[in-house]
């Protein structure tokens, strides 16, 4: 079996938000609409202040709440553990987007463009199916699909990975099977600490953050 | 657009208001609530005639209001009949199905076939159960998750749709002292509910939440619960002015649960914002 899952390293991402960017760029969302999107978190008081940079999005979870309720069937868990929309089924009753814990889901009623008036660059990517609908991070299914086909190792191999850890600068994001224990995700999660978000809602999310060595964190 | 209310456009990590349901969401939970709770209120008279057939029909229209509002909440209206496609595991469909099953049940009843408006009140009382799932199965929102949420749009559905029942009294003689006796327990039991479902969220929602429910609260507690017992039992003792002062009692019964909708889903939908289980360590230890 595969299951794909995300890695952020928090202790590596310094918020640039190049992956947010890349996103964007390979997905041609709609201003406003970030699938990738990293949050800036501080959190104490002065002195003893801390500053966070975390990377959220669809967690993609193993029970995702989004497909529970979604009164179409358009919601969909792959065998794989991507979670996907189809575009031509969703109703755009937003159900998913107030029952998704992650604020990970979008819709757009009207097209949106950077400045105002439709660009050529983005009357050439505009996808008005996408119009009404709800909309979140793929993991970028169809570079991980087109990747396969083609032989390459999502994770490994650039053409087969999300675009968002492709541009990583810090290499805070990482993309893998993890029920291969050679890939890369899971040998991160076997040598650091690593939570999930909001995991007390039982939803199993495919995304990870790491905060700690592992043996460190234990001490 | 979904996204953060004004005010907290950062995307978290703090909670912000949820903007994918406003108040045509709400408004299916009012008018389904109301109007299936109406359905039942006149199966439980004992009306008959054409007093029976306008309370079902009226009850039908609420509901077919709340439904036209959601259906404007859609992205895609004209996919509507898609709703239908998942009652495996979604209330919003189930709630579609109850629906479909609703209206030629109490239409027939409405046309005077014995026995059928006892089928329709059951059948609304599962409208009634599928809308307070509906809502609480929506895990992005404390307020809403919360168990208690079921049985506190149960019972103010009811007591709304006793309300409407008493409001329009004088118009279709039906009303009984049962009814109202049924209606006040409605009432009182709303409110207890209401009182565990604040403690329940005490600490668990946002402050611009609990803001909201305090405030929601107290309109329940005088609008809607207090001034209608007194009202109701005034009533008793009002000879020629008994239906007008129940009437006046069941509004205010079902605005206040009304009401409570509106907030509990515009005002009180903040999302939880993100956590951190634990902060990087970064550089040296302490």
């Amino acid at each position: 079996m595969t299951r794909w899952v995300m890695v952020a390293d928090l202790r590596r991402c310094v918020g640039c938000q190049t992956c947010t960017a890349a996103c964007r760029h390979a997905n041609a969302t709609p201003p406003g609409v970030q699938w990738r999107r990293v949050l800036d978190i501080e959190q104490g008081e002065y002195p003893e202040v801390t500053r966070a940079f975390v990377p959220v999005g669809c967690q993609h979870c193993d029970d995702p709440p989004c497909m529970e309720v979604c009164p179409t069937t358009a919601t969909k868990k792959r065998a794989d553990g991507i979670v996907t929309i189809d575009y031509d089924i969703c109703i755009g009753c937003a159900y998913c987007a107030v029952a998704c814990p992650y604020q990970a889901r979008f819709k757009t009623l009207r097209p949106g463009f950077a400045y105002g008036a439709e660009m050529e660059n983005e009357a050439k990517r505009r996808d008005d199916s996408r119009l009404g609908v709800a909309t979140k991070c793929t993991f970028c299914v169809d570079r991980v699909d087109a990747g396969l086909a083609q032989g390459k190792t999502p994770g490994v191999d650039p053409d087969a990975t999300p675009a968002c850890v492709n541009s990583c600068i810090a290499q805070a994001l990482s993309f893998g099977d993890l029920d291969d224990p050679q890939s890369s995700v899971s040998q991160l999660l076997a040598h650091n600490a690593s939570f999930r978000m909001h995991e007390e809602l039982g939803t199993g999310p495919g995304f990870y953050y790491l905060w700690d060595r592992k043996a460190e964190a234990a001490e | 657009m979904t996204g953060p209310a004004k005010g907290y456009e950062s995307y978290g990590p703090n909670p912000w208001q949820q903007t994918s349901w406003d108040a045509r969401a709400a408004g299916n939970f009012i008018g389904g609530g109301m109007g299936a709770s109406l359905i039942v209120f006149a199966a439980l008279s004992g009306a008959t005639g054409p007093a029976l057939s306008w309370l079902l029909l009226a009850g039908l229209g609420l509901v077919g209001l709340g439904l036209l509002c959601v259906a404007l909440e859609l992205g895609r209206p004209l996919r509507a009949i898609r709703v239908l496609r998942n009652p495996r595991t979604s209330w919003m469909a189930r709630e579609a199905w109850t629906a479909m099953l609703l209206f030629p049940i109490g239409l027939v009843a409405a046309a005077g076939a014995a026995g059928f408006a006892w089928i329709a009140a059951a059948v609304a009382l599962v409208f009634v159960y599928c809308q307070a799932r509906l809502l609480q199965a929506a895990k992005g929102i404390p307020a809403w998750r919360e168990p208690l949420l079921r049985p506190l749009l149960v019972t103010t559905g009811l007591a709304e749709g006793g309300g409407v029942f008493l409001l329009t009294a004088p118009l279709h003689g039906a009303a009984t002292g049962a009814t109202v006796i049924v209606f006040g327990v409605l009432v009182v039991a709303r409110l207890l509910i209401w009182v565990a479902y604040r403690r329940r969220l005490a600490g668990a929602v946002a402050p611009g939440a609990q803001t909201a429910l305090d405030a929601a609260g107290r309109v329940l507690m005088l609008a809607g619960t207090l001034l209608p017992l007194v009202l109701a039992a005034v009533a008793a003792f009002a000879g020629a002015f008994a239906l007008p002062i129940a009437a006046l009692a069941g509004l205010l019964a079902a605005l206040a649960g009304a009401w409570v909708k509106l907030v509990i889903v515009t005002r009180a939908g903040f999302n939880q914002g993100f956590a951190l289980a634990h902060l990087p360590v970064r550089g040296a230890r302490p």
